[in-house]
């Protein structure tokens, strides 16, 4: 009986992986069927025309690129200050600690179309920006923080303890640790946090909807309303007929931006490290 | 002196953090006052007719629509799930190891929205075929399951290298299956993690907007079937608020509302059960 089990688990194990690789296989294969033939550099430097039936996503890019720009200079002092406050001045284990923890953890799990409420609320309504790059990027921002903090914070807690042993004992202030021992240590993981909060700011599209809106045009200030290319793939492929060819082109497009990034990431880290390594041979 | 300067900075920034979130709460709570207020409770939890041009504001049917595709995507992607990160980390050949990880890593970091798109070509001209109009509560669920896959594999393999490899040798040492050996041994001391791991991918399954959106057809009637056109709640949300004003848009913040309360309970649940509140 024992031994039965294990062939099927084997056999099981296969399957699953069959099934999930597949409906990558076949994601992979639409969208470039589809969207290949399109995505050339034309695709990258014209305007959308006939509702984006035509043309290309060169707005689109720049108020994507502007969104990110707006999101990560709201969510990185925040949450690089909340990540430092947490792991160097909070112990662990104590109540400010936990409640903030807690708050983080639950805005990790807030739904994406309820920042898109909160910001049509709050930022576009109420704080008067309109349908804007600003009124996006900020409700953006709301967004990335938790994770942001979470992986800060793991890069703070990363650092070498005989680091901080060497520092304490040449006396250093708190303030001269952070700013020659920990924060130069742990640099790499913090600019790794702030390269995956801009990934997953690149593809959210719920939170974009009712706050930087779905004008097409090049945007001539964060002022303006700008579609991001997430929203464009939804708007070509919901609402435009004849869309889904320049959707599935705006999709690959995002994906390599994705990919691009996520190498870079791990590239850069990899040269970090090599780097650190040599140092301290 | 610069030190309670930095503190002081840090500091502020936490509580920023920490504000954001209750921010988040006071407003849409405050949004969906008036509906809260106008709308009785009998009316929007419960009844089904959804008009709002009509004042008939019945959120039930998308209620139960959401719940019921984030608990058909759940019952397939969670056991999937915890076999496949069980199999990754006891039986799985190295190599092919690594490159799961890195797979389901890529997968986790798809936008929601490529994987409607990807509903959209290749999903519902396939379910089309058993299901017409193709774009039903199914294809929803088929989705939302591939979208939460890797996060549940990912939730498990943690879980297991968490355990010391103590148990597993001593799992090897009494000759116990692979399988065996995950059932008996590795199973009991992972379940908490890997449960409330799972607990939190159904809370994202359930706040899940693009994806569902693009596949589940949107027409507004009860799930009472896998092949019929379903609206869930998140879906309403972003199909109504273009030109939604009044109360019906505060409808519509009761209903993000309704949202944010469940997740954040489920996220508190989580954490009594981790000993942290």
């Amino acid at each position: 009986m024992r031994g039965m089990r294990d062939p099927i688990f084997m056999a099981a194990g296969i399957c699953l992986v069959l099934l999930m690789v597949l409906p990558l296989g076949t994601m992979l294969l639409d969208l470039l069927q589809l969207g290949l033939p399109h995505l050339g550099l034309d695709f990258l430097l014209e305007a959308p025309r006939d509702a984006g039936r035509a043309g290309g996503v060169a707005p689109l890019l720049v108020s994507t690129g502007w969104i990110l720009l707006v999101c990560m200079a709201a969510a990185v002092p925040v949450g690089l200050g909340c990540a430092v406050f947490l792991s160097e001045w909070l112990s662990p284990g104590s109540a400010a600690s936990r409640w903030i923890g807690l708050s983080l953890d639950i805005l990790s799990g807030v739904p994406s179309i309820v920042f898109g409420l909160f910001g049509y609320q709050v930022f576009a309504i109420t704080l008067g920006m309109g349908f804007s790059i600003l009124s996006g990027g900020l409700a953006l921002a709301c967004m990335v923080l938790p994770l942001l903090v979470r992986t800060s914070q793991q890069a703070l807690a990363a650092v070498d303890v005989r680091y901080r042993d060497a520092g304490r004992a040449l006396a250093l202030t708190k303030t001269g640790m952070l700013g020659r021992v920990v924060l130069p240590s742990a640099a790499p993981g913090l600019a790794a946090a702030v390269v995956l909060a801009t990934g997953r700011a690149l593809g959210e599209t719920a939170v974009l909807l009712f706050t930087a809106g779905y004008v097409m045009r090049m945007p001539d200030a964060v002022t303006d309303s700008g579609r991001a290319l997430s929203v464009h793939i939804y708007d070509l492929a919901a609402n435009v007929t004849g869309g889904l060819e320049r959707a599935s082109a705006t999709a690959l497009l995002l994906l390599a931006l994705i990919l691009l990034t996520t190498l870079g990431l791990h590239y850069s880290a990899r040269v970090w490290q090599k780097r650190m390594l040599a140092l301290g041979g | 002196m610069t030190d309670r300067v930095v503190r002081l900075l840090s500091g502020l920034m936490a509580i920023c953090a920490a504000a954001v979130l209750l921010l988040i709460m006071a407003e849409m709570a405050r949004a969906a006052w008036p509906a809260l207020t106008r709308v009785p409770v009998s009316e929007w939890l419960l009844s089904a007719h959804w008009s709002p041009s009509g004042g008939d504001f019945g959120l039930a049917s998308m209620l139960a629509a959401s719940l019921l595709t984030s608990a058909g995507a759940l019952l397939i992607a969670g056991p999937a799930g915890v076999v496949l990160g069980a199999w990754m980390h006891l039986a799985a050949p190295g190599w092919l190891r690594g490159g799961l990880r890195t797979l389901q890593g890529l997968m986790a970091g798809i936008p929601s929205v490529v994987y409607g798109l990807w509903g959209l070509i290749t999903l519902v001209p396939l379910v089309n075929t058993v299901a017409p109009p193709g774009a039903v509560m199914l294809t929803a669920i088929l989705v939302l399951a591939l979208m939460i896959l890797p996060l549940s594999v990912l939730v498990t393999d943690a879980a297991l290298s968490q355990i010391p490899d103590q148990a597993l040798q001593s799992a090897r040492a009494l000759a116990l299956s692979r399988w065996g050996s995950f059932r008996s041994v590795l199973w009991p001391r992972a379940r908490a993690a890997i449960v409330s791991g799972i607990v939190l991918q159904f809370g994202r399954a359930l706040g899940e907007t693009m994806a569902v959106l693009m596949v589940a057809g949107n027409v507004i009637r009860w799930p009472d079937s896998l092949t019929a056109p379903v609206r869930t709640i998140t879906a309403n949300i972003a199909l109504e608020m273009g030109y939604a004003s009044g109360l019906h848009l505060e409808v519509l913040y009761l209903s993000g509302l309704l949202l944010l309360v469940a997740v954040a309970l489920m996220m508190g649940l989580i954490q009594r059960g981790a000993g942290n509140l």
